[in-house]
């Protein structure tokens, strides 16, 4: 997004050790290349869920189809498929437009611009956090927040999706009875990746805090320029790039 | 601060000035509403379209579809958001190649070992 990042420089001096060969600073590098790496975390991940799902015969069956994974919303009973993992998906991309609304900011030097900006990114990324607690706590819970996966001391993973309950009794002396439990194998797979890419979520707010608090403080102004915020900026929307593939494989197909 | 000259200082080259950033921001918003519409026709398309009421032709046009606008999503983000686009070409492509090239090799391998097992688990039952 830079007007002038490709700084020209010639061939000798380029490749002659002494300057980085990518006109981009070590940091920006090696955050480039940490990000590669994830990313390959994330895709094996992925291709370990579809190797899971293909190599599985009865996976067709009783795996769930992508849009019915999450059809419920705040204070509605209504069956709404998608709605609440689309609002999910729309705070993301607004978060990351924020965020590179201020690395723009930073190039012009404008603190306030990065201070505004930054503090949008950090408040959409808690409202995603937010939301998928809420998310995990309808699935582990029931919609009506009444089941308890730990009673009889079963895990996470049972109670993800397709169980079955019954509610036993009248008014104060009812409660819930869980009678079956859904795809245990699909549920490791459904907690393990939207858990690691929440708390990729989780560091990414704690980074943009940190950077926020420099920037307040006037730290990279003195610096001469705000390349911290463009580096967390490359996280935080290689987070908003998982999302996307993760939205995709396990809410749509 | 201390500035040593025998460093190019790299994050010094990217400031840019106000009109530069006005073009910046009209291609930032340009680029949003372009994830927002994309977002917009796959929910859609999951409300609307469910599974369970197609056909498996249909399905499968639904399925390549839905992954095509992802990765279509996918690359605004990276080369736009990520401005890996205005980076050099030999950063671009040392980024980009060898993790496509790994990724497509993965879910090559992964899936049509998938099916071998699949049969395999079918013929013992």
């Amino acid at each position: 997004m830079s007007g002038t990042s490709s700084h020209q420089i010639d061939a000798a001096t380029a490749w002659g050790g002494k300057t980085s060969p990518f006109s981009v600073s070590y940091g920006k590098l090696m955050m480039w290349f940490f990000l590669v790496s994830d990313g390959l975390t994330f895709g094996g991940l992925l291709s370990a869920l579809g190797f899971a799902k293909f190599a599985n015969p009865e996976a067709s069956g009783t795996w769930p189809m992508g849009e019915e994974v999450f059809t419920h919303f705040p204070f509605t009973h209504a069956n709404l498929p998608l709605l609440y993992v689309a609002f999910m998906t729309f705070i993301l991309i607004v978060s990351s437009v924020t965020m590179v609304l201020a690395v723009e900011a930073g190039h012009r030097m404008d603190k306030r611009g990065v201070i505004k900006w930054l503090s949008l990114t950090v408040v959409g990324g808690l409202i995603f956090l937010g939301s998928q607690v809420w998310e995990w706590s309808t699935f582990i819970a029931g919609p009506d927040g009444n089941l308890s996966t730990w009673h009889d001391n079963t895990t996470l993973a049972h109670n993800c999706y397709g169980g079955e309950y019954e509610v036993v009794g009248h008014g104060h002396e009812s409660h819930t009875v869980i009678t079956s439990y859904g795809p245990t194998l699909y549920s490791n797979f459904f907690f393990f990746i939207t858990g690691f890419h929440g708390f990729h979520v989780f560091t990414g707010v704690l980074f943009n805090l940190l950077v926020l608090r420099n920037v307040v403080r006037g730290v990279y102004h003195r610096r001469g320029h705000y390349e911290m915020v463009e580096k967390v900026g490359l996280y935080w929307h290689f987070v908003d790039l998982v999302w996307v593939f993760v939205f995709t494989f396990f809410y749509l197909v | 601060m201390l500035v040593r000259d025998d460093i190019i200082e790299y994050s010094l080259h990217s400031h840019h000035t106000e009109e530069q950033g006005k073009l910046i921001r009209k291609k930032i918003w340009k680029v949003t509403a372009i994830l927002s519409v994309i977002t917009a026709i796959e929910v859609l398309i999951g409300a609307y379209m469910p599974k369970r009421h197609q056909t498996e032709m249909t399905w499968a046009l639904i399925k390549y579809g839905y992954i095509i606008l992802t990765a279509v999503k996918a690359g605004y983000i990276v080369l736009v958001f990520m401005h890996l686009g205005d980076e050099r070409k030999t950063l671009k492509y040392m980024i980009l190649v060898p993790y496509i090239m790994f990724i497509l090799y993965l879910i090559f391998i992964l899936v049509f070992e998938a099916s071998y097992i699949n049969n395999a688990w079918e013929t013992l039952r």
